[in-house]
């Protein structure tokens, strides 16, 4: 549902991740966007430029923090210096929900700085769940898991990608971070029907969505974020919109970045299968 | 498999066909990994072993490209390989990758002679610039503040985003002269002022008499100044803990300057460091975070 305790129960519309490339633009334009998300990490500093930019950025605008480090899957117990930085940046942004992947990517202290597919078994969702209770616990806002983009699967999983999903957030008690794109690029490289995927999740669950952009190369798609969304995504995003009603949605383009107005424009597209989901609700009701 | 995922790829960038005991790599793969229609175990593997190294790669590059320049990239890349196969990243965040690298230099400068030594200055350089740029900062010393006080007891202190460093290689010309925009972390630095454009564009860099640079920043600005060797003994002694007049008469150890000289050289160089926000008013006692 679009406003729901996932997302702090706010209806925030189409929004746009906050780029370097675009800070000059934003900062002396001042342009309309619903809302920016944030990489945590990028601003989990302790001082300079960064928050300078964030601080004047949230003078103006509605900002939603989205981390790639929190490592829901991983073996190792939540950093807790880790999360005070985080935390301290929570107070800072006073973000309504916070939104981490469902993935694994650090082992004994390292960091692969990526995002890693997990053995979809029962014993990883039971410890994945207890690791999200245990930093929303600590975080004190809601939080959202994203499904990951993934090129390999395991032999050990017991469960397809979203029975684990599901496994995962109703043991946590937690939202989901609906990335259709993900979706549609692990559809392409594992041989599933993407729309199995969206029609199975919780739909009530659903705090936020991402679209993005990706490249297909010959004997596999890969997440590149580089690209205008491309038409099977944007299939897939108006079925899950009219499924989970309209839900904040976030366009993500982190490569090849062009002109702020030229990301916005791609991202406001969303606003058309926003309105068929409004229209076919109004209908059935 | 996170092994398999960070271990150095093969020449050509692809997965490594020997797995670690010896035997194949796609073997002992596919008793973990499924075949999709299209691509084997290993080739799936592979797709994370490239993206884990391109994607750390390509952050020291952007980290150090003062470095870059001056090894070419026959030598910087395989450095880089070395380094994160003996340093693998042991922080959340990218920004910390190149933490250890100078030291990794100094333990094993015959990977990149004869360029070590102005390697370790560059990487010094570069790695201040990272501090810098989002380096945690304390209330500034003001004048108020040094009214009335003692100077053999009163300690000072530096801003712990600021770094001073002690070179024998010009490395701020070399890092100007490649007119990176990487090189620093600002967009418009204004440290590219009328710097000598006769350096040139990578190359080597020649060893010279010690300079003395502070890197630091101001109004979040990234900026490098030269400091005379008198100045930079003042600075290293506040920085260090010792009490303000101990650092002047140990900045002047040496010297044949008359006191007055001395004494007007300490006022314009406190007056400048007090303008530029390099000077605290006690020991930092940063909150754990």
């Amino acid at each position: 549902m679009p406003a729901n305790r996932h997302n702090g129960h706010t209806e925030y519309g189409v929004g746009l991740g906050l780029r370097v490339p675009h800070y000059r633009h934003i900062l002396a334009n001042k342009p309309t966007c619903a809302w920016f998300e944030i990489i945590s990490e990028n601003f989990m500093v302790d001082g300079g430029r960064p928050l300078e930019v964030l601080d004047a950025i949230l003078e103006q605008y509605q900002v939603v923090q989205h981390g790639v480090s929190l490592y829901f899957g991983s073996a190792d117990k939540p950093d807790r210096a880790h999360l005070r930085r985080l935390k301290n940046l929570v107070k800072r942004t006073k973000t309504p929900w916070l939104s981490d992947h469902l993935c694994w990517g650090s082992v004994d202290g390292t960091y692969t700085h990526d995002l890693l597919p997990m053995p979809y078994t029962m014993e990883a969702a039971k410890r994945t769940a207890a690791k999200i209770r245990q930093v929303r616990d600590f975080l004190e806002v809601p939080i959202c898991v994203e499904n990951v983009s993934s090129y390999m699967e395991f032999h050990a999983s017991e469960m397809t990608e979203w029975e684990f999903l599901n496994e995962v957030v109703e043991r946590a008690d937690c939202g989901i971070l609906l990335d259709v794109n993900n979706i549609y690029v692990s559809s392409r490289n594992h041989g599933f029907d993407p729309m199995d995927y969206v029609n199975a999740i919780p739909h009530h669950r659903v705090g936020q969505m991402h679209i993005a952009g990706h490249t297909k190369f010959d004997k596999y798609i890969l997440d590149t974020h580089d690209h205008p969304v491309l038409d099977p995504v944007w299939k897939l995003y108006a079925h899950a919109t009219r499924l989970c009603g309209v839900t904040a949605t976030l366009l993500e383009w982190d490569d090849k970045i062009p002109s702020f107005d030229e990301v916005h424009n791609e991202a406001l597209k969303a606003n058309a299968y926003i309105a068929d989901a409004r229209a076919a609700h109004n209908a059935q009701n | 498999m996170h092994a398999a995922i960070t271990r150095p790829l093969a020449p050509g960038d692809r997965a490594q066909r020997q797995w670690f005991d010896g035997t194949s790599s796609a073997r002992a793969v596919a008793k973990l990994v499924k075949p999709s229609r299209t691509l084997q175990p290993l080739d799936r593997v592979e797709i994370y072993n490239r993206m884990y190294w391109f994607r750390l790669l390509d952050s020291l590059a952007q980290d150090f490209p003062g470095l870059r320049a001056l090894l070419g990239e026959e030598k910087f890349w395989p450095l880089c390989e070395s380094y994160l196969a003996a340093c693998p990243s042991r922080s959340f965040t990218l920004r910390d990758l190149g933490s250890r690298l100078e030291r990794f230099i100094a333990r094993e400068p015959g990977r990149i002679a004869p360029h070590a030594a102005a390697a370790r200055d560059l990487v010094r350089f570069e790695w201040a610039q990272i501090v810098a740029f989002d380096g945690p900062s304390l209330p500034r010393l003001t004048k108020r503040q040094l009214a009335g006080t003692d100077p053999a007891t009163l300690r000072l202190a530096v801003q712990p985003y600021l770094t001073l460093l002690t070179c024998r290689h010009p490395v701020d010309e070399y890092v100007l002269a490649l007119k990176n925009d990487g090189a620093l972390r600002t967009g418009a630095s204004n440290a590219v002022t009328e710097r000598d454009e006769a350096v040139g564009t990578g190359g080597a860099l020649q060893r010279g008499p010690a300079l003395h640079l502070v890197v630091h920043r101001l109004d979040n600005q990234l900026y490098y100044k030269r400091l005379e060797p008198e100045a930079a003994r003042l600075l290293r002694a506040l920085r260090d803990g010792h009490p303000l007049a101990e650092a002047c008469a140990a900045a002047f150890a040496r010297s044949k300057l008359a006191a007055e000289q001395q004494a007007e050289l300490i006022r314009s160089w406190f007056t400048l460091w007090m303008r530029l926000g390099w000077l605290c008013r006690t020991k930092p006692t940063l909150e754990v975070k």
